[in-house]
């Protein structure tokens, strides 16, 4: 391994909205590019290996996990964070639930929560409240015990129209 | 937590992704959604010179049919396979049993190829392709095979995947619409690795007036080193008319011949009782699955 060079890669990317350009180490993981290289530090890191779901981001607008990708993989993708969901001053109304339920305590997990909950939101799919547990359960909260956050975005999602009530939750 | 040195990359084409192959052999890995790879990367338990990325290969993600044969591009990710109106209609086991892995965003990313490379005793795509006796192609700069995925698995993380290798194309032959089918698994928690599972698939033939189980199929994992297929118990029911007796004689025989490791989530004896009694849940569920195919269908 010692006479083995390894060069740094060029990746280019979208992050936000706004196109990035940088040299990158191949093992650098995506979500250290993120919070290291672009100061974005609304993802978090938890485990680093793809269990708590802090860290996660859309990438091509489908949730992933940024410690389960090489920053180089995104090239040429493109790439949201919290911080391109909502300002302090200007909440997204999925965030704006989340504060209105108690969706949060400490906040570590909120920004993998709020970013799964988005992709489910824009998958052109709806929920039962069962369905929508299902689908944050790849998702780790210490605090809250779960209620307010299933609270927070099942009211979101019957705000938009995907939230089926039991009812009619039989139209798998 | 975070990876050792590598050169990292991307292959532009399947013949580019074969030479860098066999350039660099022994010191590298390939990638495509990497949702188990990262880990073990992550954790140092892997440390290649090479990681070579399929994941851009266009010509590797796809989902087509012809003749009766469904194929699938080894780095399509779980979630378009799930949302494939083709697989949906040919083979709707198939996202029943993805719902199971993981969750969803690593669904969004892992790929069927992936999963079938890495070969963990634990998830459900291996035993899934034994089930379906799926076929795989590999290919390498100087060869291309197919192979059954029954000689595929030969140990935990551990195939005939030779460093050269690689798994492009999964080949499933459409089964008859009639074919009833079942999936269970027991996990934990919602997302973890399974304990154990089963899948069933079978059709019923009417002769003189009974019902009988054909071309059963029964497959299991979480229970050996690699997925399973119970071939004595399909010899034992095929053939037979479905009954609660030949169910029991079935479970019992299960039970006496799996020979799981316990681990540290459950003994041995434990995994025995829980597959057993999976089986019968799931043998039930496609009998009458089939039965609701048959009365649906029935002309006169």
């Amino acid at each position: 391994m010692s006479e083995f060079e390894i060069q740094d890669q060029t990746l280019w990317c979208i992050v936000n909205g706004q196109t990035i350009e940088r040299k990158v180490e191949s093992r650098l993981l995506l979500s250290d590019f993120i919070r290291h290289e672009l100061n974005l530090t609304g993802t978090h890191v938890g485990c680093e290996h793809g269990v708590c779901g802090s860290c996660t981001v859309l990438v091509e607008g489908k949730s992933m996990r940024s410690c389960l990708m090489l920053a180089i993989q995104a090239q040429g993708l493109e790439i949201q964070t919290v911080e391109g969901l909502g300002k302090v001053k200007h909440l997204h109304p999925l965030q704006e639930s989340f504060r209105e339920h108690h969706g949060l305590q400490c906040g570590f997990c909120t920004p993998g929560f709020l970013m799964t909950a988005i992709d489910m939101a824009q998958s052109g799919k709806s929920f039962t409240r069962e369905e929508l547990k299902e689908g944050l359960s790849g998702n780790l909260c210490r605090c809250t015990g779960y209620q307010g956050i299933i609270n927070a975005v099942a009211y979101y999602f019957e705000q938009i129209g995907i939230l089926q009530t039991q009812e009619s939750g039989d139209s798998l | 937590m975070k990876p050792n040195r590598f050169q990292y990359i991307a292959a532009q084409s399947i013949p580019d992704a074969l030479r860098l192959l066999n350039t660099h052999q022994s010191d590298v890995k390939i990638i495509a959604g990497g949702q188990s790879l990262m880990p073990m990367l992550n954790y140092r338990v892997l440390n290649p010179q090479y990681l070579i990325d399929i994941g851009r290969i266009l010509e590797l993600d796809y989902i087509s049919e012809k003749d009766g044969l469904i194929e699938i591009g080894a780095i399509t990710p779980y979630v378009k396979i799930e949302n494939s109106s083709l697989i949906q209609q040919h083979l709707p086991i198939v996202p029943e049993v993805i719902r199971h892995i993981a969750h969803l965003t690593i669904r969004n990313r892992g790929t069927i190829g992936g999963s079938l490379s890495h070969a963990d005793p634990a998830s459900e795509m291996p035993m899934l392709m034994r089930l379906l006796d799926a076929d795989f192609e590999i290919r390498s700069e100087s060869t291309s095979y197919q192979i059954s995925a029954h000689d595929f698995f030969l140990g935990p993380l551990h195939t005939v995947l030779q460093n050269q290798e690689l798994l492009t194309k999964i080949l499933i032959k459409v089964p008859s619409p009639q074919m009833g089918w079942a999936f269970q698994e027991y996990a934990r928690r919602s997302g973890d690795y399974a304990l154990a599972a089963v899948g069933i698939t079978l059709e019923i033939k009417q002769q003189s007036g009974k019902k009988i189980i054909e071309q059963l199929k029964i497959a299991m994992m979480g229970v050996g080193d690699t997925p399973l297929r119970l071939s004595s118990i399909e010899a034992l029911m095929n053939g037979q008319e479905f009954s609660a007796d030949l169910l029991d004689q079935a479970k019992h025989q299960i039970f006496t011949e799996l020979d799981p490791r316990g681990d540290l989530q459950s003994s041995a004896e434990f995994k025995k009782h829980l597959a057993s009694n999976i089986f019968t849940r799931v043998m039930s569920e496609a009998w009458d699955k089939a039965n609701s195919y048959q009365i649906g269908s029935t002309r006169s």
